[in-house]
């Protein structure tokens, strides 16, 4: 018994050592190093001199910043809300699709995975942009409105393109357009783990298909939707490329503030205490959760 | 059950396809109030799925079915007057026990105080007072099933559904639920109707029994008449065990009957008529308790049946094998020409099982009442 643990403890070490050895060289070292330089000056054009000084915290947290974040916090928020409306019923339809045609929708739902992001997020703005699908779809329908209210004497003025590309309203689109996989699938799998019984018994206990969806599905689906939620909503307060290109110059998020920093600003500390600033905040949030979870858990014992 | 009952279920002509599977064939059957109905039959013989179309599950193909006289074939389950104890219970995991029993009246807006006194009713029923509080992952399966079959009984349903309500229990908890089950209905006067593949729990429990295979219903009669009145070869070896002859009815009157069975070097002689055809082809089902065993050898000539002419309903064999149950020894017995007949034999004595032994030649015979005639 003995021998075979410590032989068993080798075959851990063996296998376990290198990612270990590898997430350590190339993950925590240089996290560890941008974390210094969160307290760190300036002190030459290449230089940083870790002094132990907390000015570029203070300056983080400017109220120029603060609402930088706030937005992040709130654009992530709405797109993950706005996922959840419309992934938990693809979510849905996916579970009690047939066998065959399950594979094929989850198919679909990763398609977009095998592209990369930069190409789509261009793809949307030929569809988002003045000249895009979408305006010319709506301004094709306008024209067409227009011939006819003609013929009984009211002509339509011309059509004014929508504003869709560089706004908010695109940041959100496109993050939604992004995270709504990330959103299904987890969904998907707490859904398709659920016991169909549960459901018959609920119809047969005199339950409608709403009260069922609400008082049987949705709480069961709860460790679903809190992975959803999660996996949805940190890459969206980070979210940098969705932003950059689709956002107009009042829909910055917190990543491009600190792109900016790293780059155009050469200001790494600064850069770096903004970054660990949004990192604190996430660990408070998991902190949070986690206590919740423990308190509910005990509540259920 | 008393003939003068009300028919509470009616099943008219009720098929069931699913694709090119015919699960349910053109079944009609009449369940009546009171009743501890039983559906039988092998796995895939579509006893479940008539289950499933009287809860709203399934809807029939084609055919009808009426609860109380209403057709409720396209009647959501919802609104159906029927609840159902799931196979797997269904309890839900997120309620505690009281709530997984109120669920129903609190759907139907039945008020609070009304409903906790409803609730605490059925928990005493199903003998879980005090377990309200309790979530169903600290309950034993036993306890489960319990609260499934309270939160159904707390609607007051015209009839309560059970799917195979005591597969997923252990042997020694099943013979218990069996005889609680059958007291629970007593007691709450509800129609029960349940489905299993198992022939003791169904004999053991049900009042009347349908048994089916491959879709069709193939009897519908008393536990005893099924055993005892079997109406074909079929549901003669799906209940209990039995010894099946083929054979050529030779002699058919009014008062008594003659098959020839290749196997048996005798012919097999009947106390009553067959409604047969002459020389027709029939099969003889013999039950393994009902063919006694006598010594057979030197000086032992063979045993007189007082009902039976001579010359018949006895064979000689040799005992090949012996399965010792305890209440009951199990003899499977060669006949001249190879042929296996099993007889059963109880223990009444403590030493009963050693007059008998292993290739020990014996007689096998039979009264002209114990042998069954089947047409199909």
């Amino acid at each position: 018994m003995d021998e075979s643990w410590k032989r068993a403890r080798a075959v851990f070490a063996t296998f376990a050592g290198p990612p270990v050895l590898w997430l350590a060289a190339f993950f925590l070292v240089p996290l560890a190093i941008i974390w210094a330089y969160s307290f760190g000056d300036n002190a030459s054009l290449t230089r940083i001199a870790i002094s132990g000084t907390l000015a570029n915290y203070i300056h983080a947290i400017q109220p120029l910043y603060l609402g930088i974040i706030a937005k992040s916090l709130w654009f992530a928020g709405l797109t993950t809300a706005l996922c959840l409306v419309i992934g938990f019923p693809v979510a849905i339809a996916i579970t009690f699709a047939s066998e065959k045609s399950k594979a094929w929708l989850l198919l679909l739902i990763m398609l977009p995975f095998w592209t990369n992001l930069l190409i789509r997020t261009y793809a949307l703005m030929a569809v988002l942009r003045t000249e895009g699908y979408i305006n010319f779809g709506l301004g094709f329908f306008w024209t067409g409105l227009g011939h006819l209210t003609a013929l009984f004497g009211h002509p339509l003025p011309a059509f004014q393109p929508l504003e869709l590309l560089h706004n908010n309203f695109a940041v959100v689109f496109g993050l939604v357009y992004v995270q709504l996989p990330f959103m299904v699938l987890p969904l998907y799998a707490a859904l398709d783990r659920l016991d169909r019984s549960l459901l018959e018994a609920s119809l047969d206990l005199g339950a409608g298909h709403l009260t069922t969806f609400a008082r049987v599905v949705v709480p069961l689906a709860v460790p679903g939707i809190v992975s959803g939620i999660l996996v949805t909503l940190i890459p969206s307060i980070g979210a940098y490329l969705t932003p950059d290109l689709l956002g107009g110059p009042s829909s910055q998020m917190i990543a491009n503030v600190i792109e900016r920093q790293f780059k155009t600003a050469n200001d790494w500390p600064f850069g770096a205490a903004l970054s660990f600033l949004l990192m604190y905040m996430t660990f408070v949030a998991i902190a949070v959760q986690a206590i919740v979870a423990r308190g509910r858990k005990a509540r259920g014992r | 059950m008393n003939t003068g009952a009300k028919t509470i279920i009616r099943f008219e002509n009720v098929t069931k396809a699913f694709g090119k599977v015919i699960a349910v064939d053109d079944v009609t059957l009449a369940i009546e109030e009171g009743e501890f109905f039983a559906l039988l039959g092998p796995s895939g013989c579509g006893k479940t799925t008539l289950l499933r179309m009287l809860a709203g599950f399934e809807t029939p193909s084609a055919g009808r079915i009426l609860i109380d006289g209403q057709d409720i074939s396209r009647t959501p389950p919802n609104r159906r007057p029927v609840n159902m104890v799931f196979q797997s219970y269904a309890v839900f995991p997120h309620m505690s026990v009281a709530e997984n029993v109120g669920y129903g009246l609190r759907v139907d807006g039945v008020a609070t105080a009304e409903r906790a006194r409803r609730v605490e009713e059925a928990l005493a029923l199903v003998k879980l007072e005090g377990y309200g509080a309790r979530k169903p992952d600290q309950l034993s399966g036993g306890q489960r099933q319990r609260v499934a079959i309270a939160r159904a009984l707390v609607k007051r349903p015209r009839v309560l559904l059970l799917d195979e309500p005591l597969s997923a229990l252990d042997a020694k908890l099943r013979e218990q639920m069996r005889s609680e089950l059958a007291q629970l209905q007593e007691k709450v006067g509800i129609t029960f109707l349940f489905v299993t593949h198992d022939q003791d729990e169904a004999l053991a429990m049900a009042t009347r029994c349908a048994v089916m295979n491959r879709g069709l219903l193939q009897q519908v009669a008393t536990p005893s008449d099924l055993y005892e009145y079997p109406n074909s070869r079929f549901v003669a070896d799906f209940i209990g065990s039995v010894n099946l002859f083929e054979g050529r009815l030779v002699v058919d009157e009014p008062d008594h009957a003659v098959v020839a069975a290749p196997d048996l070097p005798t012919p097999v002689f009947l106390d009553h008529g067959v409604t047969g055809a002459h020389e027709a082809t029939v099969w003889v089902a013999l039950r393994p308790e009902k063919i006694e065993l006598h010594k057979r050898g030197e000086g032992r000539p063979a045993p007189a049946l007082e009902d039976t002419p001579k010359g018949h309903n006895q064979v000689a064999g040799v005992i090949r094998q012996i399965a010792y149950l305890g209440s009951e020894s199990v003899y499977e017995v060669e006949l001249e020409g190879g042929r296996m007949v099993r007889a059963l034999r109880s223990n009444l004595a403590r030493r009963d099982q050693e007059d008998f032994t292993w290739d020990e030649p014996v007689w096998l015979a039979w009264h002209a009442c114990s042998p069954a005639i089947l047409l199909s």
